[in-house]
């Protein structure tokens, strides 16, 4: 594995701590797109031989990941009036607290898994489990629906950067195109009638139902 | 042949969506589904069917989970008729669209055998279920549907993970990332058992999300209090029962990597907390389709904790998925009516069920005695023979609270079910006008009948089928 590779993890992990630690969330969603575009880039430092799926591979991840989606969160957040706070259930402090112990268990727990000859010096099971934790947090800790989903692409990459250790069998393409263009395709429209129903987008408001 | 399973209904989605008029719409879904269930009889009746691929392939666990499904769903297309009707001033055109887009691809769920289009199905059914949760359009449905989806989601993202994590652990242990069934399970002693665990929990957690296992069971409540009762009945008894299967596909493939007490251990827990979760909310509870919810909640939970028991309890659960599905048929659709009728679904508009609607109610009540293991109906026999199967298993601790919880259960599920059945009914004109047609009773009194039959008498190639799919999961 080469070391650009492991570098580029570093980089997303590190992202992984902007989004949680920013109040604003057009940041937040600049921080996605900047993971989008790093997961986009790492097949090149994976795969060795640039064949056309290759190329096709980073083109649309780098698109989807890191200019498409951010672009309609950015488009969302504009045309609906958000007030720019992130406004968190849990302080940012904690949170970021917390992200760091993910981070480090998630390093020793990847200790344990046993790696392929050819993968043993990657990042990539930490990273992956890190980054899915940090998703995890960023949707469960935040109030306003447009940060959940923030949240959830966060959450989406890092199993998407455990799909490239498997290049050579056709998986990563499905979680890329169809789990993430759908998943937030429908995402989008719901927030679109949240918008329209209560001309906000604070799920706080989503509290009727409960015991 | 089989794989007409999957494009009849997908011809119907299309022509349902093409049809210009309302009317006729319903029509459409309740004839795709008759034929569904013919062909499902002739698949079945066939046994083992292989399509051109590896990769599709009816075994006698999909075989089971079809019939379940193609049941219940031709129930439920013929309520909807009925049901269609009375909602007329709303446009059904998405609704009957996604209805049968469901149907395809639970078919296509019970006839995978990879992981991947496994998982591609759920996810299909999940967007499916969504657009149907969302089918009254206002405040309270928009929020329950908000919160299915951000939680299926997230069930779903890591339930990839998971199969990500296996295929990994193919790589290694067999040389290659496959991702059959098959394979998986010939190679499995090869496979890391560090993975294997990894895999197994992140997929639990996956699919358990969507069967709705305690605690990842919070969309349930509010996705079935606000959906309509059919909705609910697909939910409980249809996607519940695939995620279901999908879970079970990736038992068998643990317990084939040595990992069968590591995965049973797990599935008692899940199984018993599921039902504890359950009767905590079930006692007390004022609205009778939320109640519906946990009754489904610890439902799932007996399933699981059948397969955790292993052995006769492997058999037990299979046949529990069948009686689970059919009775969650009879109760939502009853519900529905109820709900319909009083326009409310709480206890305090809610009374004397049984005088405004003596069909409705009557079969509510039946379909009570009937989840809770009353004699005659087929969960008796099945809830009956869990706990047999936990004696015998000398798993005394896991038997003893199982009774327990049930009994809870029946207690605070019994005085709900009451207190909505029994009494005088409110004495305000509303609602009025809904009176017990025969599309919105017969499909429930099939149900019903079904669930009785399940109860005193299994046909031979039930039990049959029943067998050969507890035998593919290492039990009798």
């Amino acid at each position: 594995m080469p070391p650009i590779a492991d570098s580029i993890l570093i980089l997303l992990l590190l992202t992984n701590f902007f989004i949680l630690g920013t109040a604003n969330i057009r940041s937040a969603i600049r921080g996605v797109a900047l993971q989008g575009l790093l997961l986009g880039v790492l097949p090149f430092f994976v795969e060795s031989q640039a064949t056309v799926r290759l190329v096709l591979l980073v083109i649309a991840t780098a698109a989807i990941k890191g200019a498409v989606i951010p672009g309609l969160l950015t488009k969302a957040l504009r045309d609906v009036h958000i007030r720019h706070e992130v406004e968190p259930y849990l302080g940012f402090v904690p949170t970021l607290f917390l992200c760091a112990a993910g981070t480090a268990l998630a390093l020793l727990f990847a200790d344990h898994l046993p790696l392929a000859a050819a993968d043993r010096t990657g990042l990539f099971v930490p990273a992956s489990l890190a980054t899915l934790f940090s998703g995890f947090l960023g949707l469960t800790t935040r109030r306003k629906a447009i940060s959940q989903v923030t949240g959830y692409l966060v959450l989406e990459n890092g199993v998407y950067v455990f799909g490239l250790l498997l290049y050579q069998s056709m998986i990563v393409e499905v979680g890329v195109l169809l789990d993430l263009l759908v998943g937030i395709f429908v995402m989008g429209i719901v927030l679109n009638h949240i918008q329209r129903e209560f001309s906000s987008l604070d799920t706080e408001r989503l509290s009727r139902l409960r015991e | 042949m089989a794989v007409y399973l999957i494009i009849v209904p997908l011809i119907g989605a299309l022509a349902a969506f093409l049809l210009p008029s309302d009317r006729p719409r319903p029509w459409i879904v309740a004839i795709v589904a008759m034929l569904h269930l013919a062909l499902a009889a002739v698949v079945i009746a066939n046994g083992e069917v292989g399509l051109a691929s590896e990769w599709l392939r009816f075994d006698a666990l999909g075989r089971l989970v079809l019939l379940v499904v193609s049941t219940l769903f031709c129930i439920c297309a013929l309520y909807c008729i009925g049901y269609l009707r009375l909602r007329a001033e709303r446009p059904n055109r998405i609704f009957c669209t996604a209805l049968l887009f469901f149907l395809a691809m639970t078919s296509l769920v019970a006839l995978a055998q990879h992981l991947t289009i496994l998982w591609v199905a759920m996810e299909a059914t999940t967007l499916a279920t969504a657009v149907l949760l969302y089918f009254n359009q206002n405040q309270r449905s928009l929020e329950a549907t908000w919160k299915y989806l951000m939680i299926g989601s997230v069930g779903i993202a890591l339930a990839l993970l998971g199969t990500l994590f296996l295929a990994y652990g193919a790589r290694l242990g067999i040389g290659e990332p496959t991702l059959l069934f098959r394979d998986l399970v010939k190679g499995a002693a090869h496979l890391p058992a560090p993975w294997v665990r990894t895999a197994f929990v992140f997929l639990l957690v996956g699919y358990g999300t969507k069967m709705g296992l305690a605690p990842l069971h919070t969309w349930k409540p509010d996705a079935y209090g606000e959906a309509p009762g059919v909705v609910g009945a697909l939910l409980a008894g249809g996607m519940t029962t695939c995620a279901f299967l999908a879970l079970l596909r990736v038992y068998r493939i643990a317990d084939a990597a040595g990992q069968g007490v590591f995965a049973r251990q797990l599935l008692v827990v899940f199984g018993l907390l599921s039902m504890a979760t359950a009767a905590a909310f079930m006692v007390g509870q004022r609205d009778f389709k939320r109640l519906l919810a946990y009754s489904s909640v610890e439902h799932m939970g007996i399933l699981v904790l059948g397969i955790g028991i292993g052995g006769a309890g492997i058999f037990a659960a299979l046949l529990h998925t069948v009686n689970n599905a059919l009775t969650k048929g009879v109760l939502f659709l009853a519900a529905g009516n109820i709900h319909r009728a009083f326009k409310s679904k709480r206890l305090e508009d809610v009374t004397g069920a049984l005088r405004r609607l003596p069909i409705s109610a009557g079969l509510f009540l039946a379909g009570f005695f009937a989840i809770t293991g009353s004699p005659p109906f087929g969960p008796f026999v099945s809830e009956l023979s869990v706990l047999t199967a936990a004696m015998d298993a000398h798993r005394y601790v896991v038997g003893a609270l199982y009774l327990i919880l049930l009994a809870v259960i029946f207690i605070g599920m019994g005085s709900t079910v009451l207190a909505v059945v029994q009494g005088e009914p409110p004495e305000d004109a509303e609602g009025r006008s809904f009176r017990e047609s025969a599309f919105k009773t017969v499909p429930i009194i099939v149900s019903l009948a079904l669930v009785v039959m399940m109860g005193v008498w299994i046909p031979g190639w039930i039990l049959t089928l029943l067998h050969a799919a507890a035998r593919l999961l290492g039990g009798s």
